[in-house]
């Protein structure tokens, strides 16, 4: 498992991987909080749990990201350590997922850029191989 | 076929993509040789993210007017391309979130000062700097305002002229504003819970980014009237605040994409690219998303209200000035979608007009201009880099009959984020800005290399553009002094 950000005239675009949608779910967290702060120095101290549901796997990224961007601004936290489960079995998919993170300290956590938005643009989750691959572009 | 082989060229600066596929009406493009042969270049890597592909997609939306416009900064958006222009029939029409985007009324509003150049030189290093502390910026910054959801509801509804009922303002500053500072139609009941709670101390905060705070000169007036109109001449300084509605914006945006996307499949209406969802401007998902857009360019008035005043309370510290000198040039925005009155084939229509990196540019003769500029039209700012020259320019008739009245509204993109800041150093940026007599503060040494100038396109090409197809005059070019960025 793991993330790349790929070259784009778009603010950021991200591929994360890993063997299960949940993965790679978390490495496209990692990904995105990691434009934000300096993931290595957030320390994991304080946990949020997650539970979304939506209309596509696409989707539920999108929810997922956001619900993450979000938290910065409500209950002032940024994370550095993710953990997701996505069930696809009946219905639409649903992810339970933790993270956990510490509140936003500016300087000490390096702080970068403001993450606006996650686009619908070059939106995808799919299986490849024996790897699962999370596709975005955000809007810095 | 390509899209960019279908290209017609009219003139230096006009191109036409011909209905075809789906489209109704024609895009129309107006851009310099250069700007459309990095557009082809850029287009040929991902279907999705070309500029062009994306003015054929807004040409194929129901009830579009005329044409899908795209200006001379045009470069790829998200559902629209920036600097596009599209107009729709407010019976046939729909309202596009990837009309606006998530940066909601973002824009600039520009201070006049009394202050010369010549006389503040020595001093800017104080002045940049107490600007900088007076103004949060940078990412998890808050504001000094904390604000209950009563209160928000109330910026909300009433954008910049409740922040000047606060006392953070002059009344003049209403006036000389875009929409008197105050969307009409705006419903805080469209705007999420989250929206408002992601708000609650980001008021008077200038975010990240592409977001600054600058102090500028005039370096050349343009246009002798309309320059006076504005009161600018040679040597002046003015500051440049280029913000939006932050978090409170993004948010709805991020709502409507969701909301939106289910409501284009209920209307059966075939959307090119998810960023394009949409609804009927009439229908009642397509009313609460103008309502919530009209909100949160609300915001996006009093956020840079509540800005102007921190400024003016910086200076009056730096500089001794008294803030009733320093007047408000205006204030305006550059994604929006708005209903107002053109003439389209010699008939009055109203029309909703979505500007998505794009500003309104009304010419001589409109009243929604302030009373002063109404002879010369309103005003509108193009943003440079932080080491090149911004300009103001004003509206002109033919644009109004070209454009729906719009404007650029800066250079554009050439370098992506992540090839920029594998090119410079914003160390190295900030020093040699520095040996051309620029001062830069920041928050983020990655951020000033990713906004470095080379990452830009040439804003002198993109405004000389504009003026060749009569879009925009220019009225004065500014240099930058010192810019604070978030």
């Amino acid at each position: 498992m793991g993330f790349a950000y790929r070259d784009h005239t778009a603010d950021l675009a991200v591929r994360a991987w890993g063997a299960t949608v949940g993965e790679a779910f978390a490495e496209a967290a990692r990904a995105l909080l990691g434009a934000m702060v300096n993931l290595d120095r957030v320390r994991p101290t304080e946990l949020r749990e997650f539970s979304l549901r939506a209309g596509s796997l696409e989707l539920l990224l999108v929810d997922w990201l956001s619900a993450l961007v979000a938290e910065k601004d409500t209950s002032g936290l940024v994370f550095s350590r993710f953990c997701a489960e996505v069930a696809q079995d009946e219905g639409e998919p649903s992810l339970r997922a933790a993270a956990w993170g510490e509140p936003l300290d500016p300087p000490r956590h390096e702080a970068r850029s403001e993450v606006k938005g996650i686009s619908l643009l070059g939106l995808r989750v799919r299986a490849e191989g024996t790897m699962w691959i999370a596709e975005y572009v955000a809007d810095v | 076929m390509d899209e960019f082989d279908r290209l017609e060229q009219v003139s230096d600066v006009e191109w036409v993509l011909p209905p075809h596929d789906r489209m109704t009406v024609p895009g129309r493009i107006y851009a310099d040789r250069e700007t459309i042969e990095q557009l082809r270049r850029e287009g040929s890597d991902e279907a999705q993210w070309s500029a062009l592909r994306q003015v054929k997609h807004v040409a194929s939306m129901p009830g579009i007017v005329s044409a899908a416009l795209a200006l001379p900064d045009v470069h790829p958006g998200y559902g629209f391309p920036i600097g596009g222009v599209g107009a729709f029939d407010l019976d046939a029409g729909v309202a596009v979130v990837g009309g606006v985007g998530f940066d909601i009324n973002c824009g600039v509003r520009v201070l006049r000062t009394p202050l010369e150049r010549a006389r503040i030189a020595d001093d800017i290093e104080r002045i940049g700097e107490d600007l900088f502390r007076s103004v949060p910026a940078g990412l998890g910054s808050s504001g000094t305002l904390r604000l209950s959801v009563e209160e928000i509801d109330r910026v909300l509804d009433e954008g910049a002229s409740y922040v000047v009922r606060q006392g953070y303002g002059l009344p003049e500053d209403l006036e000389f504003a875009e929409e008197g500072g105050r969307m009409s139609g705006a419903d805080p009941a469209a705007v999420s819970a989250l929206a408002k709670q992601r708000e609650f101390k980001q008021v008077g905060t200038l975010g990240s980014g592409n977001h600054y705070l600058e102090v500028q000169y005039v370096e050349r007036v343009l246009d002798v009237e309309a320059a006076a109109a504005y009161g600018l001449r040679e040597g002046q300084v003015v500051v440049a605040i280029h913000t939006g509605s932050r978090a409170l914006g993004h948010q709805i945006g991020q709502d409507y994409l969701k909301e939106l996307g289910a409501a284009s499949v209920r209307y059966g209406l075939a959307i090119p690219d998810q960023e394009m969802a949409c609804a009927p401007i009439r229908s009642p998902e397509g009313a609460r998303y103008l309502a919530a857009v009209a909100a949160g360019a609300n915001c996006a008035f009093a956020n840079r209200q509540m800005i102007a005043h921190l400024v003016r309370t910086s200076l009056e510290r730096s500089c001794g000035l008294d803030p009733r000198d320093v007047g408000a040039v205006y204030d305006i925005g550059h994604n929006n979608a708005k209903i107002e009155e053109h003439d389209v084939d010699g008939e009055r229509r109203r029309l909703l007009v979505h500007r998505k990196g794009a500003t309104r540019a009304f010419g001589p003769g409109r009243e929604e201009a302030p009373a002063a500029y109404r002879r010369v039209g309103h005003p509108i700012f193009v943003g440079g880099t932080m080491g090149t020259a911004s300009y103001i320019m004003r509206g002109t008739e033919r644009g109004m009959q070209l454009a729906f009245g719009s404007g650029i509204h800066g250079a554009g993109r050439a370098l992506s984020r992540k090839k920029a800041a594998k090119k410079y150093w914003g160390d190295e940026i900030v020093a040699a800005l520095r040996r051309d007599g620029i001062r830069v503060w920041a928050h983020d040494a990655r951020g000033v290399a990713e906004e470095a100038p080379g990452a830009y396109k040439d804003v002198e090409r993109v405004v000389a553009a504009a003026e060749t197809a009569g879009l925009n005059r220019a009225v004065a070019r500014l240099r930058p002094m010192a810019v604070i960025k978030g």
